[in-house]
């Protein structure tokens, strides 16, 4: 009678066991978004515009170069911080002042900046400043797009051609 | 010394299964749990990855074809793949605790609870990357959340989750993950699991059969009752919504959703450094290390043998006597547990009272002579009916608690500690009975002294009891320091079996001492 209730107890002990890793393996489950929400993703990559104008260099000089170092312009290395603003519905969303990486702060910055928004009809306007001799935005970007419920809204940015809403 | 609560709750919970359980008490066997359900998710990984098709675009089916069209067989392995992996996690974490709440973590044992924790670590990454790899709206999730964290690092240039924006992600990514996976971690882990059990001898990897039977069985029914099933396949232009999260595992991700990368690392962090730091809070004096004296010490290599972290080791002879070996401690591996003193054949206290007892292997905190000394007088303060002599241990039971008239508690450092020629001893000397009261039964505090005594005293084990010694009058009862009502009933059958077998034979023996 005692084997057979430590068997019955120890089935008991198996059963809680199942019941732990059946449950935890996937419950409760987590929303992560709400239901008439969505997320709107800036991301880009790009470099800054050179703090200092890069200077056309002169035939007497090329000249004096080596044939593989003749390169027309010749630029410092410091690069301009890159400020990036993402206005919806008229209020600021997102912004950042992203500072060139490297030891002479010559890199390219990694946009990457994401908010959740609600769904819906909304007004976006993009900008972005990448020189420190440029008052003011030098790219801008506006448009409307409706976003659906769980929608990731992706805003890209290539030199060429400038913001793009995907 | 732990916090009672924490104590006496652990104590709680392994007595229920100790109740069902016995020595199969899984509590007993949470490191080779663990192993076992890794040698699961071995096997099942190895047939899922034949018919997992590492890409991009085939990831998501392989994966469902493998759960809906194959789900008698690969289905099934699949659920069998991820439950154990819970199982895994599971067990890690209480063994952890139980470490803990035993107060097994610090001292000498430090190293095995410091290189534990990066096992964590590393366990729990690779069911992040196994996630990863099925490509459903959790991996798409799991991802993107690991790539914020990455990010959020100082030691990676340019912006890992901006590879997770549409159009930005290769078949590339799932090779890396695939290596990581099914080879990097897996090798890591190996080697990390072999540095975690460095440090101790008679290392066990295996589950007792019937434990290791049931919790297959457990895992078995689990898959087919819940079988393992994918999210919806990974939509880089939307974001999943509601998640059916596996918490041993993705536990850290909705804290993402609240607090920046950074912060989140902050708090991985320091719950690691807590814990690699705990066995040094607070501060505790190490006990003393055993003591090797090699004019007593022939080099039988029964401590080496016996030593349960491995801190004795054995060299050719220094001393010029005729003997082949002598052994040295490790001062820095030694527990102090004293488990070599009762394994040592010169630990006997038959030799001449007025000469001091030495042994070839002491402990300076409770040597030999001062065992001998403690059970003399243990002895002399007998009386009543039944004199019972009782041999504790300092992590069980505090045997001094059952102090009466006609009982008298000793506690060792380890009830391994005692040589069987003590057992002897006290009986010749004049006790009715010896009981020796361990920690409970298969959870010695270091490890083997419960067995190393019983082997020794069923003669399966040097120094062995001698055959002549009336094993009707030794009894073996092991507890915690919470089971009280335990060791007291066994204490009382025993005394009434010494007293049905005539007791009272103390006062003779006195006589003939």
């Amino acid at each position: 009678m005692q084997t057979r209730k430590r068997y019955h107890i120890q089935a008991v002990n198996y059963l809680l066991f199942m019941a732990l890793v059946g449950y935890f393996s996937s419950s409760p489950a987590y929303r992560h978004l709400e239901e008439n929400q969505a997320k709107v993703v800036l991301a880009f990559s790009h470099f800054g515009q050179h703090v200092e104008p890069c200077r056309r260099v002169t035939p007497e000089e090329l000249a004096k170069l080596p044939p593989n170092m003749r390169r027309p312009t010749e630029c410092t290395r410091k690069r301009s911080p890159v400020t990036v603003e993402l206005m919806m519905d008229g209020e600021r969303l997102l912004y950042k002042v992203a500072d060139p990486p490297g030891l002479f702060d010559d890199g390219g910055v990694d946009i990457y900046l994401d908010a959740v928004i609600p769904a819906g009809e909304h007004r976006f306007t993009v900008r972005m400043n990448d020189s420190v001799r440029v008052k003011g935005y030098n790219y801008s970007h506006e448009q409307a797009v409706t976003v659906v419920p769980g929608q990731l809204l992706f805003i890209d940015f290539d030199t060429d051609s400038g913001f793009v809403f995907k | 010394m732990q916090s009672a609560p924490i104590k006496r709750t652990y104590l709680a919970l392994e007595n229920w299964f100790n109740y069902s359980f016995g020595s199969w008490n899984p509590l007993y066997h949470l490191g080779t749990l663990t192993i076992f359900f890794f040698w699961i998710v071995l096997v099942t990984g190895i047939y899922l990855f034949i018919f997992f098709h590492g890409s991009l675009d085939g990831a998501y089916a392989s994966v469902e074809r493998i759960t809906h069209e194959q789900w008698y067989a690969a289905g099934i392995m699949r659920s069998l793949h991820r439950y154990a992996s819970d199982a895994a996690i599971g067990c890690i974490l209480l063994h952890m605790f139980r470490e803990f709440a035993l107060d097994r973590h610090h001292g000498a044992r430090w190293y095995s609870w410091f290189t534990g924790v990066p096992l964590l670590w590393m366990v729990v990454t690779l069911g992040i990357t196994g996630y990863w790899l099925v490509w459903d709206q959790l991996a798409q999730y799991i991802a993107i959340g690991s790539a914020h964290l990455m990010d959020a690092l100082p030691i990676f240039f340019g912006s890992m989750t901006g590879n997770f924006l549409e159009g930005a992600l290769s078949d590339r990514f799932f090779i890396l993950i695939e290596f990581l996976h099914l080879l990097g971690q897996p090798m890591l882990l190996v080697f990390a699991l072999w540095l975690h059990v460095r440090r101790l001898s008679n290392v066990n990897i295996h589950p007792p059969r019937g434990l290791a039977i049931g919790s297959l069985a457990a895992l078995l029914a689990l898959s087919l009752a819940k079988p393992a099933v994918s999210h919806g396949p990974a939509d880089l232009s939307t974001v999943p919504q509601i998640l059916n999260l596996d918490w041993f595992y993705l536990n850290i991700y909705p804290l993402l959703d609240y607090w920046s990368a950074g912060q989140v690392w902050m708090l991985a962090f320091g719950v690691t450094f807590l814990l690699l730091v705990l066995p040094w809070v607070p501060p505790r004096k190490k006990g003393a290390a055993a003591v090797v004296d090699l004019s007593h010490c022939d080099g039988c290599k029964q401590c080496f043998d016996d030593c349960p972290f491995d801190a004795i080791s054995v060299q050719a002879r220094t001393d010029g006597a005729p003997h082949e070996h002598e052994v040295v401690v490790d001062p820095v591996l030694c527990a102090s547990c004293g488990i070599c003193v009762g394994s040592c054949h010169y630990s006997n206290p038959f030799r001449k009272a007025e000469t001091e007892l030495k042994t070839g292997i002491d402990m300076p905190q409770l040597p030999a002579e001062e065992m001998r000394a403690r059970t003399d007088a243990a002895i002399a303060e007998l009386g009543g009916e039944v004199g019972i002599v009782i041999f504790g241990c300092e992590h069980g039971f505090d045997v001094t608690l059952l102090n009466s008239e006609d009982t008298r508690g000793i506690k060792l450092l380890c009830s391994g500690m005692l040589p069987p020629s003590f057992i002897d001893y006290a009986l010749r000397k004049g006790a009715d009975g010896v009981m020796i009261a361990g920690c409970r039964h298969a959870d010695c505090y270091f490890r083997f002294g419960n067995r190393w005594m019983e082997q020794r005293l069923e003669g399966a084990r040097n120094p062995i009891l001698r055959k002549r010694v009336d094993r009707g009058r030794i009894v073996i009862q092991g507890g915690a320091e919470t089971d009280r009502r335990v060791v007291e009933s066994a204490l009382a059958r025993f005394r009434q079996q010494l007293s049905e077998n005539g007791g009272k034979r103390r006062e003779g023996k006195i006589a003939d001492a």
